[in-house]
């Protein structure tokens, strides 16, 4: 089935509306969905911005890896090559293929030969996020329009939330 | 609005935090100084450069707890750089143990919150400059192995109180792809003014170039070479282990060492006289002169420096040399009259210091 409004794209959300008594059916892909800013879980949001959240989380992500933003800080390769520094640790697995050109073309190998290092017993879990790093990043993705990272960390906020109550 | 005075106690810096000055180390006649410094960056936190103001300050708040099990750093000396005025900031960074960026010294990039530094004795702890931590030891003189001893051993003792970002494959993980691996960065500050003389410089740096490593000025990245005095340091950090990369620093830099003496030889063979009457004007000017530019002091200090090497002055230290080349920078100089300076009122004060010094330190010169 083709989406009602672009009549492009298979339709994957099915909306039923009911506007003065009249049922009507809407069938849309994800994007229009999105654009739409339509909300498909039965799950009310409570952050302001849920709904925004929600809808763009719908989208499709974009396959090549120069749009894909980093899950932990939404950084994504064109932001690297406008600024010369990745955002965070966890960006060095999201561009991997890319950097591990780049890193030959800079040093001549990308094998690190040197010490190795063991993160300490007391740490070997990465430290339990709090609400205060979950927010600085959720603030941080919306900053720079990185919906689906935002979206996946206001959902882990209402969790965190949730259990502390 | 007056310019906030210069309030930095500086007997409060273990050894002034400039033991590395005292020309105690080998060939440090040439070599000034030996710095290595490891970037490091805590895992769970985004880069400085992107985290939000509450990222960067947690993450401080979690080293500074970890230093009470880091013996390297105990009894060290803590300074937030946003509560210092631009002139104190200026001062850490003229004795090379902030960069330019933690001090915030750039008009385009001020100081960040969260940026401090941990200074202990001979190794500093920068945190919140590009990478989450920067750890950095300076020697006097010629001597990359026992400054990697300090900065290895607090590295190590860091690593166990702090989870540091690393990739089995890239290794330390960095802001900029360039320190990534080792995260090394191996310097020495050395006078090379014989090869600048004997217009050899040119073919020297091409070369160490070729050898994969690289120069800067005097204070490294992005500073201008004065008074000839210059930063060679490896240009990659990654496919090599620590030791490979200072290898190859100390193998270059002897090398160096060897053609900047040789080109002194030539100099005094071939222009003997010439060159002792360039030298001596140097040490005339900086003796007498009422006002100095840094430039200016530092080309008469270059040339004061070949001479003491040469022993065609003797009676001052290489001490002395080396206290006249930090200590006569304008943000000592606004320490040292108690207020901010003025360009002009900074040459003056400076030609007095140097003044000063020289006949209080120099009264042998012949």
């Amino acid at each position: 089935m083709l989406c009602d409004n672009c009549k492009e794209r298979d339709a994957v959300v099915h909306l039923t509306r009911i506007v003065d008594n009249a049922v009507s059916q809407l069938h849309l892909c994800e994007k229009c969905a999105a654009a739409k800013g339509v909300e498909t879980t039965l799950s009310v949001p409570q952050h302001p911005l849920g709904d925004i959240l929600q809808a763009v989380q719908q989208q499709a992500a974009t396959t090549s890896e120069d749009a894909a933003a980093c899950t932990f800080c939404g950084a994504t390769a064109r932001d690297f090559r406008a600024s010369g520094r990745l955002g965070c640790p966890h960006c060095y697995d999201a561009m991997e293929r890319s950097l591990r050109e780049l890193l030959r073309r800079l040093h001549g190998s990308s094998r690190h030969v040197g010490q190795r290092y063991e993160t300490p017993v007391t740490h070997v879990v990465d430290k339990p996020d709090t609400l205060h790093d979950l927010r600085d990043r959720l603030r941080r993705a919306i900053e720079n329009e990185q919906f689906e990272v935002a979206a996946e960390l206001r959902d882990r906020i209402r969790t965190l939330e949730t259990e502390t109550v | 609005m007056s310019a906030p005075r210069p309030g930095l106690d500086l007997s409060l810096l273990p050894d002034g935090g400039v033991r590395w000055l005292d020309a105690s180390g080998p060939n440090s006649d040439v070599v000034i100084s030996t710095r290595i410094r490891l970037a490091r960056n805590v895992s769970g936190y985004a880069f400085t450069g992107r985290a939000r103001e509450g990222e960067r300050l947690r993450m401080l708040a979690q080293v500074r707890d970890a230093l009470t099990g880091v013996p390297s750093l105990s009894g060290s000396l803590l300074l937030r750089l946003e509560d210092l005025p631009v002139v104190d900031r200026q001062l850490l960074h003229e004795r090379h143990l902030v960069s330019k960026e933690l001090a915030g010294l750039d008009p385009q990039h001020p100081v960040r919150s969260g940026a401090a530094v941990f200074l202990g004795e001979s190794v500093g702890l920068l945190v919140n400059e590009e990478d989450h931590l920067r750890l950095q030891a300076l020697r006097s003189g010629f001597a990359v192995s026992q400054a990697f001893e300090g900065v290895n051993r607090l590295d190590r003792e860091l690593g166990v109180q702090v989870p540091y970002a690393f990739h089995r494959e890239f290794g330390f993980l960095t802001a900029c792809p360039t320190n990534a691996g080792t995260g090394l960065r191996a310097s020495v500050l050395i006078h090379l003014p014989g090869l600048v003389l004997t217009k050899e410089i040119g073919k020297v740096l091409a070369g160490l170039q070729q050898m994969g490593l690289t120069y800067r000025g005097l204070y490294g990245e992005g500073s201008e070479v004065v008074g000839n005095f210059f930063q060679l340091s490896n240009q990659t950090t990654l496919g090599r282990s620590e030791e490979e990369l200072q290898d190859l620093l100390v193998r270059v830099v002897r090398h160096v060492i060897e053609r900047e003496e040789e080109a002194r030889r030539v100099l005094v063979r071939d222009a003997g006289y010439i060159i002792e009457d360039k030298l001596w004007r140097a040490y005339g000017t900086l003796r007498y002169a009422r006002s100095l530019s840094f430039d200016e002091a530092m080309n008469y200090l270059s040339g004061v420096r070949l001479a003491v090497g040469l022993k065609l002055i003797t009676g001052l230290s290489v001490y002395t040399l080396n206290k006249l080349l930090i200590f006569a920078q304008s943000a000592h100089l606004a320490h040292l009259e108690g207020r901010v300076l003025t360009d002009s009122e900074a040459n003056l004060a400076r030609a007095k210091y140097v003044r000063q010094v020289l006949v209080s330190e120099g009264g042998g010169v012949e």
